[in-house]
């Protein structure tokens, strides 16, 4: 089936070697990162995690997000999904090799990376997602590819891959919650020390990822002919309204709790996030467009001209996306560091080094899932009696 | 305080024993330090090394004169091969001092008393008994010693920084370059002490209550650096054992510790 | 088969890229190491273990220093003939073997074998 990633038009390969440059020049960026050291970085001694470690979070989330496409099916024999799950599957595989390059990028001795499985220890929460990320990956490379097959051959898919698939809905969660427990579980920092860090992550990794879902879909309707079904984007929508409700619930929580309660630990940040702190406001704009993104989504989404599909609902999906991005892809990590520990203010900008490594690492991902997306759409074009050459793409 | 002569043999002949830190033990012992020094436990036998900072005669000294005093960092500084970035972004602190706000942030009060308003403390890592950068560290590369000691290995360290985001007081610092590109004019003579390693970039690095040395029996750097001087504000004990210099410290004088509230148990205490 | 000739050359280019190390490796044999021991190494007679052993695991020792001394506070050696020494790449063994580029150097180099400990531990200044 492989060998279809290798067949595509003018836009395809254009796109592939787009991204090809992306990933050659996030490399050389990398190396020079390897060479200098991190001061590279935006980072410092004060904010000592900033954008790979808030990428790898984001992504994390769009991982986990597979769930809600999963779910219904399995659980409750919602027949519309079965033509997604594996778009979600495989963007969920590209989502966590994005992710573990993102730590990779991260640490100050990548060559010791191996460390971390030669000396177990469980009591630390990253020991978890050195576990998680890569199991999800491969059980969701191997479900899906077991499931493209079957479909290829007109079979109904085995029965392991089936007990797969089951085993693969609870370690979402769990995969997505060991990630809150890095953050949830210091000391010290008052902005991550929530219990609702968890359940918010899934809310809004449940959010997200339909969202980017529905964005594909319309790309892949605009560049193929291979069609989401209408029932399928409409469910999505619904199971995004209710994410984003909740997310909005538990965001409200949460500022009741800082604020009413007025500790200043749990306070100072987002005294910092929503108002700024002395001359100190980097993220007072993102941190107010991610509220309103979210309250906006909402609204335009319960909108019934805005559900039906088009480019309203597309848009739609992009506010979310990007509320939620800056939620945990911008501002939850570097935000619990400021004020640091001291009560002194060191902001953090992310340096051109940093975003440019970054570009790489979503360069890389997309590469994997085009090449893997552009195996599904062969297959269902050939199935719905197309030539693959009259594609576009 | 003091020493006895039985103590005094006994902690110069470990010392003597290895043949290293025979000279160092009666350098520590020699009269008029005998203050600062261990009673009833040698050096190399701990169980819960602490220490405790009087601030009483640490400012007293620092205000004695116009540039203040800095003994205490900078000899650790050199002992550890410690570089000066000459930027607040990439420092390395292993032991610095802080306006007494920013030290206890957790004690505001807007009328505080004079005494220690806006005046510089000492800090350096707590050595806490629940540390939660131990906690944290997905290679134990930072371990809690059985002596109590919150020590890194910097052989196994592979530079995620979550001990920095888990550690709720700053102590510790990241190398995010390479020490030995540290500006020169600020680093004349770097390394420092030949005998000590230096670091690699891409490691964190923290205050290790100078295990070197308390392993030939020697007392910290820092604690010899203010004893040199005849301020004798560091010191340094075992606090398992209910007769040694620190716990009678602590009978004697209100102590307190960096945010108590969070459950690390600091082994740092402050006579204010 | 499809492509025959596109898999030909493939082939040969994969062959030539794994033998690329033997192309550039050829005809510069390098001259067999050679490590010299310091007046200080000589006087001493001994080292920390029989000379056989350092040769081929001082690397084992040395990392086994490394573990006892760090990790769990370890720091004096007993040799076999009872002697104590203290644990350190740096104040033990190079106060003996001070000229790492005739001692170290020269088998690292011939085995391209590029030890991380330099990295931190300093190397004593050696006279010319």
């Amino acid at each position: 089936m492989i060998e279809k990633a290798f067949h595509g038009g003018k836009i395809y390969w254009a796109w592939i070697s787009a991204l090809c440059v992306a990933v050659v020049i996030g490399l050389l960026a990398y190396l020079y990162q390897l060479r200098e050291g991190m001061w590279v970085t935006g980072m410092s001694r004060d904010v000592s995690w900033g954008f790979y470690i808030s990428q790898f979070t984001f992504l994390v989330g769009v991982a986990a997000s597979v769930l809600m496409v999963v779910l219904p099916l399995y659980l409750h024999d919602f027949r519309a999904f079965a033509r997604i799950t594996v778009l979600s599957q495989f963007l969920a595989v590209g989502a966590l090799l994005m992710s573990l390059l993102f730590i990779f990028s991260d640490v100050g001795m990548p060559m010791r990376i191996l460390n971390v499985p030669l000396n177990p220890t469980p009591r630390s929460m990253l020991f978890y997602d050195t576990i998680f990320l890569p199991g999800f990956m491969l059980l969701n490379l191997i479900i899906g590819w077991a499931m493209l097959g079957a479909e290829k051959r007109g079979e109904p898919p085995r029965q392991w891959v089936k007990a797969l698939i089951y085993l693969s809905m609870p370690w979402a969660i769990i995969m997505h919650t060991v990630t809150a427990f890095i953050y949830a579980g210091t000391p010290g920092r008052g902005f991550w020390m929530t219990a609702i860090m968890a359940p918010r992550f899934l809310t809004t990794a449940f959010a997200a990822g339909p969202a980017l879902l529905i964005i594909i879909s319309a790309i892949i309707r605009a560049l193929t002919r291979f069609r989401v079904e209408e029932r399928a984007v409409q469910k999505l929508v619904t199971i995004m309204i209710y994410a984003l409700i909740i997310d909005l619930l538990f965001l409200g929580v949460e500022y009741f709790t800082a604020f009413y309660a007025n500790i200043p630990q749990y306070t100072e940040t987002f005294q910092y996030l929503f108002s700024g702190i002395g001359d100190n406001r980097a993220l007072v704009p993102w941190y107010w467009c991610m509220n309103m993104a979210i309250a906006v989504s909402i609204a335009m989404l319960c909108t019934p001209r805005v559900r039906a599909r088009g480019p309203l609902l597309v848009t739609a999906c992009v506010i979310t996306l990007a509320g939620l991005w800056i939620d945990k892809g911008y501002v939850l990590v570097p935000a619990a560091f400021i004020p640091n520990v001291f009560g002194r203010i060191m902001e953090y900008p992310p340096s051109w080094v940093e975003l440019t490594i970054s570009l790489g690492v979503y360069a890389l991902g997309s590469l994997m899932i085009t090449a893997l997306y552009r195996v599904v759409i062969s297959i269902r074009e050939e199935e719905a009696g197309l030539a693959v050459k009259s594609t576009s793409l | 305080m003091g020493v006895d002569r039985r103590e005094f043999l006994k902690i110069a002949g470990y010392a003597t024993l290895f043949g290293l830190g025979g000279k160092a033990a009666i350098d520590i012992l020699a009269p008029g330090e005998l203050e600062a020094s261990m009673e009833a436990i040698p050096l190399t036998k701990g169980k819960r090394w602490s220490m405790v900072i009087d601030m009483r005669k640490c400012l007293k000294q620092q205000e004695s004169s116009k540039e203040g005093c800095r003994e205490c960092i900078t000899a650790c500084h050199r002992e550890h091969n410690v570089p000066d970035w000459g930027n607040p972004k990439h420092a390395i602190k292993w032991i610095w001092q802080d306006k007494y706000e920013h030290v206890f942030p957790e004690h505001p009060n807007e009328f505080i008393d004079e005494g220690v308003r806006h005046k510089p403390f000492i800090l350096m890592c707590n050595h806490c008994l629940n540390p939660p950068c131990v906690r944290v560290c997905p290679t134990k590369a930072t371990f809690k010693r059985e002596d109590g000691i919150v020590s890194m290995d910097m052989h196994r360290c592979i530079g995620c920084r979550f001990c920095m985001a888990a550690c709720p007081y700053g102590s510790r610092s990241f190398n995010w370059g390479n020490p030995r590109k540290a500006p020169k004019e600020l680093n004349p003579d770097y390394p420092t002490n030949r005998a000590y390693p230096e670091r690699s970039k891409g490691v964190v690095e923290k205050c290790n209550f100078c295990v070197e040395l308390v392993a030939k029996g020697q007392l910290p750097a820092c604690v010899q650096a203010c004893d040199k001087i005849k301020v004798h504000a560091l010191t340094f004990g075992d606090l398992d054992n209910p007769e040694s210099n620190v716990r009678k410290l602590l009978r004697e004088h209100f102590t307190i510790r960096r945010k108590p509230a969070l459950g690390t148990e600091p082994n740092l205490f402050y006579i204010i | 088969m499809y492509d025959g000739g596109k898999i030909v050359i493939g082939l040969i280019i994969g062959i030539g890229l794994f033998l690329s190390p033997f192309f550039y490796n050829a005809g510069t044999a390098a001259k067999a190491p050679d490590p010299q021991l310091t007046e200080k190494a000589k006087e001493a007679e001994v080292c920390v273990a029989n000379k056989e052993y350092m040769r081929e695991s001082h690397f084992s020792l040395l990392d086994e220093w490394r573990h006892t001394a760090v990790r769990d506070g370890e720091r004096y050696y007993t040799a076999a003939d009872g002697k104590k020494y203290y644990k350190s790449l740096q104040v033990t063994c190079l106060d003996c073997h001070s000229n790492k580029t005739n001692f170290c150097d020269q088998c690292h180099n011939y085995l391209d074998v590029d030890p991380y400990c330099w990295d931190c531990h300093i190397v004593p200044e050696e006279k010319k």
